[in-house]
């Protein structure tokens, strides 16, 4: 998808989407289910402002101290014997990982969900150096046979109706006939992904969290795939974004209970992983090696940033997404970036800088319903506003790359011309009297209005303003 | 910041100034003036400074910092008495009270900014939390429902307040939306740059409105009055959409 979406626009990728009835009634449907759940789980408000403050602050304090806490992280891994890397770029990320399965000889790899490692598009380099990777999350598994990007970052295939997945399944499972039947659905997923586990040379997960007070890796899941991904084969990689960071143990209960309950309306998972060490003398499972790659990609650059530095509290749990009305609309592939939604509109601009990420942070009403629930209270909507801003008109943060690419002459003088209007009394008076007496005759095709009447009436201008109606009914003025 | 829902309320003053906004100004002065008239009716002085303008959210939701921050302090000299500062929609007033101490941090009239924010009130919380205003309903009867706006709800905190008035109406019947929170795309210039999405937002928002099965729709934020009113008019929706002040005074006056 990527070669032919990299040139088009949001609003033209939004356009197809929009015309695509059945697509919208099954992302609307989805996002209305998981707001009622977390909604429920969510059901004392006062008891959830609690939890938030502490996953807020526990976010905070690592921020705070994010070198120092990333230090701490690496000395008890390794004296875990869990072996540490470090990568500033994707680039370097992939090729450690890369060379770890090279030094093992490694041909297959089982993957847990992991969203770095789509940062990463690690799949497509491995496969260019001749390693495959199996996804084994039952909705990673789908896309990858579809040979598609997640449209989520929690529920990668929640653009996909049941009859797409039968016949995904059926043209690419030796055997399956036709079935939306989901049980037989799941079923044939896991016959094929039972013999991909006990095959694979190596596993590679993501990180929830990382406990730097102890070198523990949190991993969530609901499919036991992510256990066994780390468990099974005799190699264990995980990769993360050096962001993923707890201070303590003692904070993971409330970012938990946080995360899984924005993210699936779940009061806790499945499985719940702890990962401390790779496999210990006498004991009978666990893979022999466990690494852990930390990739910076553009991160510590935001983390200079006081403001921006906020977005880094983001525990990927994608309620922004299922509360978000853009994101209700057009899906998570209309961004074209591997995360959409709100926390996408800000985290592409920022690591992938303005350039790239485009019309991204004006796809936003600034409604504020992402705000409103999102587990670690970060200002989705001013660091929106705070990227506009950037470019168009940079600030003295080097932050962000690309910061005034969108600067235009027009767009600039628009606003001079406004400001003009709206900050001189006499002269909004004057451009309110011929407003008043043209305005209404301004042709319905030129540019604005006709946007605008495309499903509405065009606005009417009053005969008399207020300023002129406060005035005859004898309000006062000082 | 501290919602508008938690502020402490300020005793019932002699004088209110009145913020009307530019799109009530152009394009609603009925209901901006029947805003005023129920705050007359109740006692107070009402003072609409003729050199009011703008609030200047457009510029700050692009990014214009600068352009907002000139046009708000043509506000700052308009309104230099330090009375309560009433304004007819949840939005205008979220940008004066909520954003104004960020856009000016660092500025040398940050003080006066911070000072100008605290003044600011949505004109349906003050009508109830500090005038307890007793509305005698004089009209038909009547089912409507309400809009709420996004920045009422979630920047002002003002989320009952415009429904307890239509409550107090013994005319009135109030269904509520189960969407009635969820943003209408309006969005300010996000309506013009992504028209399909918005458009696509605001027919689902009439779908909803009418689905309540309600003869009227009101709602306390122009921008969301323009969006939702100009969908209906399109779609030849029977549903007629109004602002709680004019249709407050209206069931009010007889």
């Amino acid at each position: 998808m990527a070669d032919t979406a990299a040139a088009s626009t949001f609003v033209e990728r939004a356009h197809k989407v929009l015309g695509n009835t059945k697509l919208r009634g099954n992302f609307r449907r989805a996002m209305d289910g998981l707001m009622a759940k977390r909604a429920a789980q969510f059901a004392d408000i006062a008891a959830w402002k609690s939890l938030r403050a502490r996953g807020a602050a526990a976010k905070r304090r690592v921020l705070a101290r994010l070198p120092e806490l990333l230090e701490q992280l690496e000395a008890n891994c390794t004296a875990n014997g869990i072996t540490v890397h470090w990568a500033e770029t994707t680039h370097e990320a992939n090729s450690i990982v890369l060379k770890i399965l090279q030094d093992h000889d490694a041909r297959t790899i089982v993957k847990g969900k992991s969203m770095v490692s789509e940062e990463m598009h690690l799949n497509a380099f491995l496969q260019k150096h001749g390693i495959e990777a199996i996804e084994s999350d039952l909705g990673e598994y789908i896309i990858q046979l579809a040979g598609e990007a997640p449209s989520h970052i929690v529920m990668p295939c929640i653009h996909k109706n049941k009859g797409e997945i039968a016949e995904l399944f059926t043209r690419h499972i030796d055997g399956q006939p036709y079935t939306e039947d989901v049980a037989e659905l799941t079923d044939a997923a896991r016959r094929v992904l039972r013999s991909r586990f006990a095959a694979a040379d190596a596993g590679l997960s993501g990180v929830n969290f990382a406990v730097a007070e102890t070198g523990t890796l949190v991993l969530v899941e609901n499919e036991g795939n992510g256990r066994l991904s780390t468990t099974l084969p005799p190699l264990h990689i995980a990769v993360m974004g050096i962001e993923k960071l707890a201070e303590k143990l003692e904070d993971i209960p409330p970012l938990l209970s946080l995360l899984t309950r924005s993210a699936t309306g779940q009061g806790i998972t499945t499985y719940v992983n702890m990962i401390t060490s790779p496999r210990k003398a006498g004991e009978k499972d666990g893979p022999q090696e466990v690494h852990l790659v930390l990739l910076d990609n553009g991160r510590s650059r935001v983390y200079a940033d006081d403001q921006l530095r906020d977005t880094l509290r983001c525990i990927r749990c994608g309620a922004c997404m299922n509360h978000c009305p853009v994101y209700a609309r057009v899906g998570g592939h209309t961004y074209n970036a591997v995360y959409p939604g709100p926390i996408g509109k800000i985290l592409t601009p920022q690591l992938d800088g303005i350039a790239v990420a485009g019309d991204l942070p004006h796809a936003c009403t600034l409604c504020n319903a992402c705000v409103e629930i999102c587990p670690v209270n970060i200002p989705i909507a001013d660091i929106m506003v705070r990227l506009r801003r950037e470019a168009v008109h940079p600030s003295d943060s080097p932050a962000v790359m690309g910061a005034g690419c969108k600067h235009t002459a027009t767009e600039a003088a628009v606003w001079a011309g406004w400001k003009k209007m709206y900050a001189s009394p006499a002269l909004y008076r004057m451009g309110a009297r011929m407003m008043q007496r043209f305005g209404n005759m301004m042709p319905g095709g030129m540019p604005l209005l006709k946007e605008w009447t495309s499903v509405r009436t065009r606005p009417v201008f009053a005969k008399k303003t207020l300023h002129e109606l406060a005035k005859e009914q004898g309000y006062s003025d000082v | 910041m501290t919602p508008a829902s938690a502020y402490p309320v300020p005793p019932k003053p002699d004088t209110v100034y009145y913020f009307g906004t530019c799109l009530v100004d152009l394009f609603y002065p009925d209901a901006g003036l029947a805003g005023m008239d129920l705050l007359r009716r109740e006692g107070l002085k009402v003072v609409f400074p003729q050199n009011q303008t703008c609030c200047g959210q457009p510029a700050r939701n692009t990014g214009m910092y600068e352009e907002a921050r000139a046009v708000a302090r043509t506000q700052f000299k308009a309104f230099p008495n330090p009375w309560p500062i009433i304004v007819p929609s949840g939005s205008c007033a979220g940008m004066m009270r909520m954003h104004y101490p960020d856009l000016f941090a660092g500025e040398p009239d940050q003080a006066e900014a911070e000072a100008f924010a605290s003044r600011v009130y949505e004109l349906t919380w003050f009508l109830v939390h500090v005038l307890d205003i007793q509305l005698k309903d004089k009209g038909e009867p009547l089912t409507v429902t309400w809009h709420g706006s996004c920045h009422s709800v979630r920047e002002m905190g003002v989320t009952d307040e415009p429904k307890e008035l239509l409550r107090r109406l013994s005319n009135v019947t109030l269904v509520e939306n189960p969407r009635e929170k969820e943003c209408c795309g309006f969005g300010g210039t996000f309506a013009v740059r992504m028209p399909e999405v918005s458009g696509a937002m605001v027919t689902d928002k009439v779908v909803s409105i009418e689905g309540t099965g309600a003869a009227q729709m009101v709602t306390g934020d122009c921008g969301c009055l323009m969006n939702i009113s100009g969908a209906m008019g399109k779609s030849g929706s029977p549903v007629k959409a109004r602002h709680i002040a004019e249709f407050l005074k209206e069931r009010t006056h007889g």
